[in-house]
Parts: C-alpha cells; structure tokens; sequence
C-alpha cells in the first residue's frame, strides 16, 4: 500500500488517512482487550474468554479477521508444551486467581487490520508484572535497530540475547514460523470472509502474495530467525510481538510498527501508537 | 477427662546442671546428659511419674517431642537444642522409657488410650493455656497420631509433625485395602512393607525380646546403630538403653493386633500435619503415606534421603522444617500455605543451595529450578550483574532467600573465602552445583599453552576447588548433601575440534566418580551431569584458536546459530540436575545425542571414534 508506506510526514499526530485507519483500529481492538479483560474472573474459561473478545469486536462492526481472537491462561501464556500450533486455540482451562492471561486478536476494520496482544493477571502476580515491566526493553531495542536499518534476522537475534540476559525464554519462537513480527496490511471488504483455521482468508491471500513478490526480491512478510529474513526491514506496516516466558508464565504485547522509506531515521520508522495500555503503565511506574 | 490431671499438682522442678539430685523420686538413674541446660520436673499421671525436660523460653510456644521405640527422650538431643532458640521445648520419657517410671503390670499399660493420658498431663503441666505443636519420631509418631486424631485432644494441638510412624488405624485402613482388592502393585506394596515390618512379629514373641534386649543385643545395639543406621556415635543411645527396649516391646503387643485388626475409622486428624518420609528407611515403605491427605486435609510432604534415625542424623534439616512449618501456623498466613512450588517442593524446600555460573545459561536455570522447589539460593558468577539479577528472579519464583556473590571459580583463594563467608552467614550447603564452565574450539596443535591453562583453570580447577572448599564444610557437618558437577557429553565423545574441552570434562566426569565413592560413606551424593548440545551463550563467547579474531567471531556467530536451531533448552537440563540429585545417578547425560553418545562409548566406542574425525563446517 503505497499511500501507507510513503508517509512521510508522519510526525506527532500527523498520519495520513491509511494510518489513521490503523490506528483506529488498532485502539478499538486495545479497547476490545480491555473490557474483556475486565470481565474475567475465576472459572471463565479461554473459549469464553475469546468468544467475549469476537462477540464485543462483531457488536463494533468488525467482520473480517487476520486471525480469530486467541485466549491464553495460565502456564499456557508461555506454551508450556506446546507442539502442535492446534495449541494455540482457546481451551476450557479455567482462570484462577493469580493467573496470568493473554488476550490476542487481530480484528478488520472499514478495511484496516490490527494485530494486537494483551498480558495481564487476575488478582496479585509479582512475576507477570516484572516481565511486563522487562518488555519495555525490547519496545525500545526493536524501535532503535529497525531505524539502524539492521538486517531483521540480527534483529531477532539480539532481542533474544536481550531476553537471555534478562533469563527469560524466547517464547515468540512458537509461534509458526517462530515469527517476533509479521507484515499486515489492508484488506478488501467481501460480503463472505471466511476463515481457514483461525485465520481469514483475505488476510492470509495477502500474506502469500507478500510472500511471493518478497521472494522475488529477497525479503519476507515473516520476521523470523531464518536466513529469508535476513534483510534490512522493508516499509510497510509490521505487528511485532515479542514475547517472554519464564517458568511457566509468559508476557507480550503485540503493536504495530511502521517502517518507510524516509531517509530521516525518526521518520523511518516508530510505533503508530504510543497511547496503549502497555505503555501506559510503563509511564505509570516512571511516574511513581 | 484424665486421671493424672488433678494430681499433677504436685510436681517439681529442678534444673538439671550441676546438681547430683537430678534423681528424685524418678526411676534413679543419671539425668540425659544430651539436654543440657534443660529443666526437669516430674509429672503424675495415671499411677506413673514422667520425666518431663523443658528448654528455651516458656513465653514462646510449645513443641513437645516424643520419643520412639527402642529411644528415650534424648533421641531428640540435637533437635530440641536447635528448637531451643524459637520455640519452648519439651521431651519427656514415655512412660517405661528414660526416667519415666513403668506402668504395673507392664501388660495393658501401654494402650494408645494410656499414651494419650500421659500426653495430655504433659501438655496441661507445660503449656495449660496454648495448644502444642507435636513433633513424633517412629512410636513417639505413633501414638501422636492418636494424639491428634482423638477428639479428646481437639484445640490441644496446634500442628502436628510425622516421621517414621504412620497411624496404626491409617496402617490397618491401608493393609486391609491391599489384602481385599489386591492389584499386582498393591500386593507388591504389602509384600514389601510386610518383610520390613520383622521386627514387629519379633517383638509379639514373649519373654525372647526382653532376654535379647537385657542380653547380647542391648550391649551391642550402639555398634548395630553406628554401622547399619550411620547414627553417629556420642550420648545416644543412653544406659537405660536394655529396660527401655524390654518395656517398649509392650506398646506393640498392647496395640499393634488389636489396632490393625479393627482400625478406627474416624482417624482423621484436628490440626495441620506435616510429614517427613526418609526414603531409606529400613522398616516402613513410603507408599504407606500415599493416600494420606484423605486423613489429614492440610498435609504438608517433606521428603528426606536418609535412615530410620532421622533425629539423630538429619537434626538441622529437621529443625529447618519443623521451624519453617510451626512459624508459618503460629502465623496463619493462609497465602503462604496456598504459595504452588515445583515438583520437588518436598525435597528441597529451605535448604541451601549454591550454583555457580548461575548468571546465564544451565546454571541460572538450575538456579531457578532449585528456588521454584523452594530452596534458598546462593548465585555464583564473575557477572555480577548476570548473578544479582539470577537471584532476584530467584526469590520472585519461591526461594525464601537468595544472595549473589561475585566470585571466580578459578581463584583458589577466592573460593575458600567464599566458603567461610556462606559458612558464617547462610549455613552449610545442601546441595553444590559446580556449573561454570568457558568453551575453547581448536586442533591440539594450535592451542597454546595459555588457552589450555584457561580452560583447564575454569572448567577443571573451579570444580576441584568448589568440592574442596565446600565438599569438606558438607563432610564435616556429617548430615549429608549433595555434589553436581557438570561434565559434557563431549566427556565421553572424543573429537578432533574440542581437544581441551573434552579433556577437561572427561577430568570433571572422572573427579566426580571418584569423589562419589569416597563421600558415598558419609551420606554425600555426587552426580555429574553430561548436558550434550543445548541453546545457551557457551557458543557465544567460546574461544576458537588458530584463526583470526574476524573468523573467530563468525564462528561464534555460527555455532551460536547451530545451537540455536538444536534449541535444546537450558531449563531441561535443570529439571536433570533436580531429578539427578533426588534420585543420586551418578553420571547423567542428557540430551538425546548425549544419551546416545554415552551408549556408544560403552557398546560402541570404535563408532565414537568415527565421529571424533568429523569436522562440522562453521
């Protein structure tokens, strides 16, 4: 999308119409997470949990899906075991006090898609809020690297290091193709959009064909550790999820980053939105 | 409610330093030499006088030890001294035993329902206002059980501690559910739990035990005590060994038939237990506690790997648990008993545990590991920041405490300084990990002395000079403990690439056998654990010789990479080392190559030899 990624004048506040659209999309969905988390307390499950998430996003008029809303508690923040991706979908494990919990969707809005993730706990977690509090490392070493322009799979590897240094596993490795970030972008509004596990189809079509022409010219939709993400970040809107776990609990956030050709490092690339909850805490505990 | 109660009254006190009327109207003999600084008094009760020993502040609360079969109170010696500090002891002579007197006729006078009496007078002399805690050992824990399963003793005991000596009514309940419904496993437990259980048909014999006792085996049980049980030797057993034993034979014949035959079925106990299992102990199986939480709802598991005689061989472990265990009732902190710990919460919680180069890698997983079980945790590395950051997650996961100290394993001097600091400050070590190890890739004929000299320093020395310094602490405490060193697979897989490496875990693998057999007498475990490839930063900052510095940064790069894909995690490992030191294997590879590897050098070392030829290009 070239109107996307030739923003330019992508100062405070200044975003063309596509990014505004992002970004609409992207807090209606951070708001999404927040009300459901609200309503979680013990004995809801993670299907009920991610069926709040779908039935409060479907009454705002999204209709359309990177991904179905997931739902994680519990050990299963961090994927305690998990070997088959059909481990990521919603489970009748049951919240309990003290748990940890990751609400991720990735809802189409007016056309716009959003990736988000959100961590939090029930009741009291002295782990989950340090790693919370830890994550604000690798918001700020992705942020810098990519203005670098370094290769995305140094990237990667360095955000690892960060997480080994803080003795925390590498938990977005999981994820298919052990991605830390993937490439979103608009998508055409179709009566019927269907979803083909988990994922929609119009998305997903996107994806590939990012998939294809990155293969032509060398470079991926895909952030991974692997050798074809070894080039610098091409413009373009990237949802990057880091993603921490330590001993059975996991934290994560999950933002859109927008990279472009803007020779201007401050311009080349920054996070579409700094008012999240995320971040909000962080200044939060700065404050205090 | 007891006949004693009224009477006791009259009892005297009288402390029992320096004073040679210490026998009063008592049975006569010598008071236990082991309680000093005790005070004694005298305590009527059903047509008996019990020894009743008190140390420590009466402001504090009560613990009242009981002793087992063929013991008196001084069993306890080393327990009750350790309680002393925080707690108001008491130990008194079963009656029959020590300085008690004994019942007339000794037949029908040692009935549970007579123990309880005893207790109960105890427990209203000592502490008329507050509840006890109980702590039992073999038949003290026996009868304790009845203590605190009787409705009688209701709001009398405030916590109950186990040790070798499972309820007769749970035992009955236990045996009589194998006998009817035998599977090939429950009738495997009941084979096995009936041939330890000897002693017991022995004892039922009349007039033989008593002989025995009085005889040959009273001379001689120090001796069988010292070799079989490894009770060291000192003020136990004490001279009324022989009578003690003759009239303890009653307790089994006045209650073991008659409990197991018709086991109470309301057993269950009124206060919170915890239970200690010492996993050698020759005469009960530890599958009989197995479905205990059914009788006692707030059950706390403590597993210990030692003998019968555990207070006589394990009294600061048990002073630690029985510590932790009454501090947290006394202040009924409902969040601290619902806290989840890992699997083997049992074993290692609040012992201490010292890993070094525990700033990354497998040592600050085994780090975590051991303070997720609840151990308190003492983080070694020359990264001080790596090791204060390894302890402060430490205490966030369920270590009580944990320190860092920045210390290189290398420094002989530094080490020992190190031991003498963690001896006066934290106490002696449980378990050592001896974990720090550097990588060095490179032909034999490129590496220089100086690398050889670094890796053998660190790889090799940190080990010899961790198990010197704290090896000996642990040996001279003589209440046993635990050695991991980690060796390699590369310990038993030649190759042409790690020369030096490979030689200095083969060392490590070697030290570690040797060092098992020579603490194998003293309680002492020595694992040495054989990891194979696994994700950590050893690749990172391994030295490569014989290439330039450019090269030697790709090929860290590289192999970083290599293992990265492996991605064998570090917390794995861990999970080895727990399990290595709980069941004490001695050598524990763990990855699967490094599984296969350690097979190959023993069925197939010619095909190891193949592969030491191979070059992997990096």
């Amino acid at each position: 999308m070239a109107s996307v990624t030739s923003a330019t004048s992508a100062g405070a506040g200044e975003l063309t119409a596509g990014l505004r659209g992002f970004r609409e999309v992207q807090r209606l969905a951070y708001d999404c997470a927040e009300a459901v988390a609200a309503q979680l307390k013990p004995g809801v499950t993670e299907r009920a949990a991610a069926r709040m998430q779908r039935e409060w996003l479907r009454e705002r008029g999204v209709r359309d899906w990177f991904h179905l809303p997931f739902a994680w508690f519990g050990d299963r923040t961090a994927f305690v075991n998990f070997r088959i991706p059909l481990q990521f979908f919603p489970t009748n494990r049951e919240l309990e006090p003290g748990m940890a919990f990751i609400l991720d969707m990735a809802p189409v809005h007016n056309g716009f898609t959003a990736d988000i993730g959100y961590s939090g706990c029930l009741g009291l977690n002295p782990v989950h809020d340090r790693l919370l509090a830890d994550l604000e490392a690798h918001r700020e070493l992705i942020l810098r690297e990519v203005r670098e322009r370094r290769p995305l799979r140094e990237i990667y590897e360095d955000v690892d290091r960060l997480m080994v240094r803080q003795g925390y596993a590498n938990r977005h490795r999981a994820y298919p193709f052990g991605v830390i970030a993937h490439k979103i972008d608009r998508v055409r509004q179709r009566r019927w959009s269907p979803t083909l596990f988990g994922f929609g189809t119009q998305s997903l079509k996107g994806l590939a064909s990012d998939a294809l022409h990155g293969h032509r010219d060398g470079w991926s939709p895909l952030w991974s550790p692997y050798t074809f993400s070894d080039h610098p970040p091409q413009p373009g809107l990237w949802a990057v999820e880091p993603h921490l776990g330590f001993r059975g609990t996991g934290a994560k956030f999950e933002e859109i980053l927008v990279v472009t050709d803007s020779k201007d490092p401050q311009e080349s690339a920054f996070w579409l939105d700094d008012d999240l909850p995320h971040v909000r805490r962080w200044q939060e505990e700065k404050a205090a | 409610m007891n006949t004693g109660r009224g009477r006791d009254k009259g009892r005297d006190q009288r402390p029992v330093q320096g004073s040679g009327e210490g026998s009063g109207q008592g049975a006569g003999r010598e008071p236990g030499a082991g309680l000093a600084g005790a005070t004694e008094r005298w305590v009527r009760t059903g047509g008996i006088e019990l020894c009743v020993a008190e140390l420590g502040d009466r402001a504090h609360p009560t613990v009242v030890l009981v002793h087992g079969y063929p013991d008196s109170k001084e069993v306890w010696s080393e327990v009750a001294r350790g309680l002393a500090d925080r707690f108001h002891v008491v130990l008194y002579d079963v009656r029959g035993c020590g300085r008690s007197t004994a019942p007339q006729p000794l037949r029908g006078g040692f009935t549970l329902e007579k123990l309880t009496d005893d207790f109960l007078a105890v427990a209203d002399a000592v502490s008329p206002a507050r509840p006890v805690h109980l702590v039992g050992h073999d038949w003290g824990s026996v009868q304790a059980w009845e203590f605190a399963t009787v409705p009688r003793t209701e709001g009398r005991i405030a916590s109950f501690t186990t040790m070798s000596g499972p309820s007769l009514d749970h035992f009955g309940h236990w045996i009589k559910r194998r006998v009817t419904r035998p599977t090939p496993r429950r009738a495997a437990q009941l084979i096995n739990q009936g041939a330890k259980s000897w002693y017991v048909y022995m004892l039922h014999t009349p007039v033989l035990p008593e002989l025995a006792w009085k005889g040959p085996l009273g001379k001689r049980w120090p001796q069988i005590l010292q070799r079989v049980e490894k009770v060291a030797a000192g003020d136990y057993p004490t001279a009324s060994l022989p009578t003690d034993a003759a009239h303890g034979a009653w307790l089994y014949r006045d209650n073991v038939r008659s409990r197991l035959r018709r086991p109470r079925s309301d057993a269950y106990a009124h206060c919170p237990v915890q239970l200690i299992t010492p996993t050698g102990d020759a005469f009960l199986s530890q599958r009989l506690y197995d479905d205990l939480e059914q009788w006692a709802p707030r059950l706390v598991r403590r597993t210990l790997p030692a003998k019968h005689w555990v207070p006589r061989t394990r009294p600061d472990q048990l002073t630690s648990w029985i510590t932790e265990f009454i501090t947290t009732q006394e202040e009924g902190d409902p969040a601290k008993h619902a806290t989840t710990r890992g699997p083997y919460a049992d074993r290692f919680g609040g012992q201490l545990v010292l890993v070094t180069g525990a700033a990354s890698g497998i040592g600050r997983a085994t780090a975590f590991a051991f303070a997720e079980a609840g151990a308190r945790i003492i983080a070694v590395d020359r990264d001080a920041e790596g090791a204060a950051r390894t302890a402060e997650m430490s205490r966030l996961i369920g270590a009580p405490q944990a320190w860092s100290e920045v210390v290189d394993v290398s420094d002989e001097a530094a080490m020992e300084k190190l031991a003498d600091k963690v001896d006066t400050e934290y106490g002696t070590l449980d378990v050592l990990v001896n974990n720090a190890g550097i990588g060095l890739s490179g032909s034999f004929l490129e590496t220089s002395t100086e690398d050889w000299k670094k890796v053998l320093d660190v790889n090799l020395w940190g080990v010899i000079h961790g198990c010197r310094a704290f090896g000996r602490r642990m040996a001279e405490r003589g209440q046993g403990g635990h050695i991991v060193n980690t060796a390699s697979a590369a310990a038993f897989q030649p190759s042409k690439m790690l020369p030096a490496y490979s030689t200095s875990k083969a060392a490590v693998l070697m030290l570690s056998e040797c060092l098992r057999a020579e603490l194998a007498g003293q309680g002492i475990g020595v694992s040495a654990i054989c990891p194979g490839l696994v994700n950590t930063n050893i690749t990172a900052t391994a030295r490569f010789t014989g290439v330039s510095a450019e090269e030697e940064k790709r090929r860290q790069t590289k192999a970083a990479r290599m293992y990265g894909l492996r991605n064998y995690p570090p917390e794995k490992v861990a999970d080895a080392v727990l399990r290595a030191v709980v069941r004490n294997q001695a050598v524990v590879p763990v990855t699967p190559e490094a599984r296969g590897a350690h097979l190959l050098s023993r069925f197939a070392p010619r095909a190891l030899r193949a592969l030491a030829r191979m070059e992997p290009k990096l």
